[in-house]
């Protein structure tokens, strides 16, 4: 195990570089950059934007940039926004908490219910719930997420009035049962998405687990189909679940863009859309490198959590 | 509107009042339209209640010196004072300082380069310090100062010698006559010496996350991404505050936006405003007042003086004659905008009328190319020495209604054989070296020219400011004419308004007829508020709908 978790270390130690010189070759080479934002603003001069460019050192050799950044990044300096001028971490971790907020929320409700419906689905074969969850799920997966997004705003808060139209919670208000309120419409919205996938994938490995022979030899034992079910099938059908969920574990902090958009909430989705529309590069490379490491983590982590479970796979 | 949906504290007696009006009324009552009765108009005693103010792109940028955009004009001018401040009819009058200085009142020297300014004895900051003729000088030379990330540095580059003679007067040089100056110092915010001298590095200070001003509102707090709250500054020296609360809220989304102004959970629409698709519903909203108000700025098609095709005046006569204008305005904009002739604003005072009116004639645009010695080739398009009269056009990409505009020029360019490609890009790549350094084959733009008013378009349209040829200005279409540069000069080294009302006016003629830029319209704007929202008014002087936030009450 050490030498498996040291040899994972190294080669996430490398990726991460890799990453990050890509993310940051790429950024810079999109033309127009942080000071295109005051193009038209009147009275300012292209004279100007040449001498901001020189005060916030965009003109320097792209490695100087690189390293500089680069160095700083390894003091734990994530550098300074160019739009409010608040240090990058700080302005991540302004966002972390709405996003969490809203990712754990509605990824709680797709794992529980995609579980469910995988299952049932998987159990009662061709079955009408089978089928209706088939077509649910390919619906669900080709209607975009603004689209519900809106037609949620429309129906439940223009026509009945029940739901907020948006944010976190109301200004004057900011109770626990305002922000559940609030919470409501944008988690359901987004959690459809990842109930589709979810019980595609549960149902996929809940077959592969019903055909197997183990199972063939429990019914054989007499053991009751609800056992066999929970102890036998199940726990083998997750396991490719956990790679999953390690694979999705970043999304719960780096966000969904176009529900935050639609429902105006202030997560770090929306965040990587405005500062990547604003050309905020301290705060990109930033949101980059976090996602990154979030990734590989979490990669990580689903790996040894799987090895540890199933006992058929011994880490290299 | 949702049950959680909390508005200010005065509704029950806005509630009240309105019975009142009714039964005083005789009969008639529209509740968008004409009088509330007399007694419900005059502010509140002391702020009360709070105003939430709808914007699509976040305030991000705190200090007013520092490279910003629209939005956070709005909240520069709520938190901060500048010396002077612009009318809604463009004449500037005093704010921070006593009086206006000007050549009749001395303040201002009869060379035009030497200026006193007298400034009001009864202003503080918010953290209660007196403000003095110190934080003007020291705001003038940080703007200078090169390492200091300033915003516009024109004009105050060409003041030296800047003095204080006493707590309230400060005088100072000025290296040229520079008449714009005055509309400059409306929009340049005063900010603290005391509290921004002791930072190290005024870039990166404290004070750019918590600013302290002279204005009508108090820093609150802000929640990144999602708003920022002001609070009424008791203590102001001018009109208002009468409301306790001034929030500003970011919706990223239009429709959401607009969605939100109908449920009641913003109370003013600000930035960027209603979409012309929404102005037949918005208009007839119970409980909310809706106006079309000019903006200032004029959405045309910029053509690149340098493309061998654009040095041809009857291509550029001819293609303005083949934009069916009224067609793009009716179907596309809803009727909404106003045709223009000009870059100056309708409603400037140095707006010149008597401008020839475009019409829109392909025969007429034809017999000037043909007249022109451009002749349809094979395929239909013209040809003259060897040179296609082909051009690419270019805007913002997601833009649906430009996207439709162009659509509509390149079908009526073909037909007197010109050969329009919509070639469009994203705003961040637009906007860079594309568009600065006149990159472009044509651009279509919506262009705020003027500074607080003033007339000067010096670095649009003089030769010297042509960046691609190394000038220091906007002059993207690298528009060069020697009668205007001249003209452009005097009229700002003019002092007196009416001396400056015919240069500009010639300014206006003359590119009228040189065509270096096709006008499409004149923006306006749908304004949206809450029914009850008084001392609401638009500037066309400014870019923001908050410039006087501290005129606004419930009423």
């Amino acid at each position: 195990m050490p030498a498996f978790l040291l040899k994972r270390f190294a080669q996430s130690i490398v990726l991460l570089v890799i990453v990050s010189i890509i993310g940051f070759v790429v950024l810079n080479l999109i033309p127009g950059g942080p000071l295109a934002q005051f193009a038209l603003d009147p009275g300012m001069t292209e004279a100007d934007k040449a001498r901001l460019a020189e005060q916030l050192g965009l003109n320097r050799p792209l490695l100087v940039q690189y390293f500089d950044w680069a160095w700083r990044l390894l003091q734990g300096d994530w550098g300074i926004s160019f739009r409010d001028g608040n240090p990058v971490l700080t302005v991540i971790g302004r966002h972390l908490f709405a996003t969490f907020l809203l990712m754990g929320s509605s990824t709680v409700i797709a794992i529980a219910i995609g579980t469910w419906i995988g299952i049932r689905g998987a159990t009662h074969r061709y079955s009408t719930f089978d089928y209706a969850a088939t077509v649910g799920a390919m619906v669900a997966l080709s209607i975009p997420t603004f689209w519900f997004g809106l037609i949620g705003i429309y129906v439940f808060s223009l026509k009945l009035g029940w739901l907020p139209a948006g944010n976190m919670y109301s200004i004057g208000d900011g109770s626990v049962l305002d922000y559940l309120h609030h919470l409501i419409m944008p988690s359901v919205v987004l959690a459809l998405v990842h109930i589709a996938v979810w019980s595609r994938y549960m149902r996929t490995a809940t077959l592969d687990a019903i055909s197997q022979e183990f199972v063939k030899t429990a019914r054989a034992k007499g053991v009751t189909e609800r056992r066999v079910l929970m102890k036998h099938v199940v726990g083998n059908a997750l396991l490719p679940m956990i790679t999953l969920a390690g694979v999705q574990l970043p999304s719960i902090l780096t966000g969904a863009l176009v529900t935050e958009t639609v429902f105006t909430w202030p997560g770090m989705g929306r965040l990587f859309l405005d500062s990547l529309g604003y050309s905020d590069y301290p705060v990109v490379m930033g949101l980059l490198m976090f996602s990154a490491i979030l990734t590989i983590a979490g990669n990580l982590v689903a790996d040894i959590v799987v090895a540890l479970v199933d006992p058929r796979i011994r880490l290299a | 509107m949702t049950k959680f949906n909390k508005t200010s504290a005065g509704f029950s007696r806005r509630d009240a009042l309105r019975v009142l009006g009714a039964g005083g009324a005789a009969g008639l009552f529209a509740p968008h339209l004409l009088g509330k009765p007399a007694f419900a108009q005059t502010p509140p005693a002391a702020p009360t209640g709070r105003i939430v103010v709808g914007l699509s792109q976040e305030p991000t940028v705190f200090n007013p010196l520092m490279p910003h955009i629209e939005v956070d004009d709005g909240v520069n001018f709520s938190i901060f004072d500048a010396l002077f401040r612009i009318s809604v009819d463009g004449v500037i009058g005093p704010n921070l300082a006593s009086e206006v200085p000007s050549q009749d009142n001395g303040g201002i020297s009869e060379d035009g380069l030497n200026w006193r300014i007298r400034l009001r004895d009864d202003v503080t900051w918010h953290d209660g310090t007196p403000f003095t003729a110190e934080d003007v000088k020291y705001t003038l030379e940080l703007i200078v100062n090169p390492d200091f990330r300033a915003w516009r540095t024109t004009g105050h580059d060409l003041v030296r010698d800047i003095t204080v003679v006493s707590p309230t007067e400060i005088t100072w040089r000025m290296e040229e006559p520079f008449a714009p100056y005055l509309s400059f110092l409306t929009e340049t915010f005063m900010v603290p010496k005391h509290i921004l001298e002791a930072e190290a590095n005024p870039n990166e200070a404290a004070f750019n996350q918590a600013p302290v001003g002279t204005g009508a509102f108090k820093w609150g707090q802000r929640l990144a991404g999602d708003r920022l709250e002001l609070v009424a500054n008791a203590d102001y020296f001018g009109e208002g505050p009468y409301v306790e609360e001034l929030i500003f809220k970011y919706i990223p989304d239009m429709t959401v936006l607009y969605a939100q102004f109908k449920s009641g959970d913003i109370d003013l629409v600000g930035n960027a405003y209603i979409t012309p698709d929404n102005y037949q519903e918005a208009k007839d909203l119970a409980d909310r007042v809706v106006t079309v108000e000019p903006k200032g700025s004029v959405e045309s098609i910029y053509l690149n003086q340098e493309l061998p095709v654009f040095k041809d005046q009857a291509v550029r006569e001819a293609l303005y004659l083949a934009m069916d204008r009224t067609a793009i305005i009716d179907a596309l904009y809803y009727g909404v905008p106003t045709p223009a002739e000009t870059f100056m604003p309708p409603q400037s005072y140095y707006y010149n009328p008597d401008l020839p009116k475009q019409e829109f004639n392909l025969d007429r645009a034809r017999q000037i190319l043909d007249e022109a010695g451009w002749v349809p080739g094979a395929d239909g398009i013209r040809e003259k020495d060897g040179l296609r009269l082909s051009f690419n056009n270019s805007t913002t990409v997601g833009n649906h209604l430009r996207e439709q505009t162009q659509q509509f020029l390149q079908q009526t360019f073909a037909e007197i054989g010109a050969e329009m490609k919509i070639e469009n890009l994203p705003p961040a790549v637009m906007w860079g070296d594309f568009w600065g350094q006149s990159q472009f084959d044509s651009a279509m733009v919506g262009i705020t020219y003027l500074v607080g008013g003033d007339p000067d378009v010096t670095y649009r349209f003089h030769t010297d400011a042509i960046a691609a040829k190394g000038g220091s200005g906007s002059n993207n279409a690298q528009y060069s004419n020697s009668e205007v540069d001249a003209l452009l000069v005097e009229g700002s080294r003019t002092f007196d308004p009416e001396k400056r009302r015919e240069i500009y006016f010639k300014v206006q003629e003359i590119i009228r007829h040189d065509l270096p830029f096709l006008p499409l319209f004149a923006y306006t704007n749908l304004y949206g508020r809450k029914a009850g929202i008084e001392g609401f008014e638009v500037n066309t002087n400014t870019r923001t709908e908050s410039w006087h936030a501290a005129a606004w009450y419930w009423a």
